[in-house]
């Protein structure tokens, strides 16, 4: 019983601290080579953006669908850093996403768009597939089965 | 051969696509007439003496777009009197976003005092003339003989937040060029932004 409450207390927590971590583009390129065989699955957003928004569940269903894989989805948003503690931390909670979710601390957009790809206008919903051999842009939304052919036919 | 002649008709086929989607710089734009927030119709040649015009997509509902707002107004402060005013036009559609109406326009120019024009575009069509992508997306024109060329296109700054220390004023820099019978030496630019809100259907 007392086990019990343990856990049901930790899990309270858990979800009330719902984590949003800064992201530099330098963190994430050493979280990628650190990765080894693991394919990211890099999705850019905003709470702002609708499209982003509806799209977010397909990505949770490839998270769970590939627990026991290296694969991680990794959801990096691109709000105001202003709208950290206000708006991007409640949203996370408020819609109970489980994947790991960050929060772009970069100041120069031109900068930042380039350095992720070449060929992105800056629009999003943007996702970027990578592990060590290989790197595939998109800047569209995916319904589940994209999402999930795009991950099978990665090379 | 021939497969290799039929790549080439596919590629060249898919750039000159590629071309038609929106203007580039260099390119002659075509005028239009759109509906302001007072209810009268804007051309681009309704302002005789301009020498070039500052268009910029933008919207009521987008949060980088009203992160600009004020931005949008200065220029519009520093440059009308130099000869390029800014036009502002609404790409997105209230049926998809009940918020960008007609009515909530021309409260957004009333509270914020929008000492320029603020179009209502209909059916999308100048917005996809000029090949605009989101909010704030800004097209910087010059009057020449040709007609209203392009001269620039992208972002107002490379500071959506207020906080980059190497802040670059881009439309600023390419009209400060223009003046001085330069072209801009940055000619297009990137940024996030909201994508545009297209009628459904």
């Amino acid at each position: 019983m007392r086990v019990f409450f343990i856990i049901c207390l930790s899990l309270i927590t858990y979800s009330v601290n719902a984590q949003v971590k800064m992201l530099t583009l330098d963190d994430l390129e050493r979280r990628i080579a650190k990765g080894k065989d693991t394919t990211y699955v890099i999705n850019f957003w905003a709470t702002w953006c609708s499209p982003c928004v509806a799209e977010l569940s397909n990505f949770e269903k490839l998270r769970l669908a590939n627990l026991k894989k290296p694969v991680k989805v990794l959801l990096v948003s691109l709000d105001f850093k202003s709208k950290l503690q206000k708006e991007v931390i409640p949203f996370v909670q408020k819609n109970n996403i489980k994947a790991e979710v960050f929060l772009l601390n970069e100041p120069d957009q031109q900068q930042y768009i380039e350095r992720i790809d070449k060929k992105w206008s800056g629009a999003i919903p943007a996702t970027l597939f990578v592990n060590k051999e290989v790197r595939r842009f998109y800047e569209k939304e995916f319904t589940e089965t994209e999402l999930k052919n795009t991950l099978l036919n990665l090379k | 051969m021939k497969n290799l002649f039929l790549i080439g008709f596919m590629l060249v086929s898919s750039f000159s696509f590629a071309q038609n989607e929106g203007y580039k710089v260099g390119d002659v734009v075509k005028d239009f007439a759109l509906k302001n927030v007072d209810s009268k119709t804007v051309s681009l040649a309704d302002f005789k003496d301009a020498k070039g015009y500052i268009v910029v997509f933008t919207c009521n509902t987008c949060p980088v777009a009203k992160g600009y707002q004020e931005r949008v107004s200065a220029l519009n402060t520093s440059y009308a009197s130099k000869g390029y005013p800014v036009v502002a036009i609404n790409p997105n559609d209230a049926g998809a976003v009940p918020d960008e109406s007609f009515e909530k326009m021309q409260a957004l120019a009333k509270e914020k005092n929008f000492s320029f024009p603020y179009l209502l575009d209909p059916n999308h069509i100048v917005t996809k003339q000029f090949g605009a992508l989101k909010t704030p997306h800004v097209f910087v024109l010059s009057k020449t003989n040709k007609g209203n060329v392009v001269e620039y296109i992208g972002a107002i700054d490379n500071d959506s937040e207020g906080e980059n220390s190497t802040k670059i004023n881009y439309v600023q820099n390419a009209i400060n060029e223009l003046s001085a019978g330069k072209k801009p030496t940055i000619s297009s630019t990137k940024a996030v932004g909201c994508s545009i809100k297209w009628k459904k259907g």
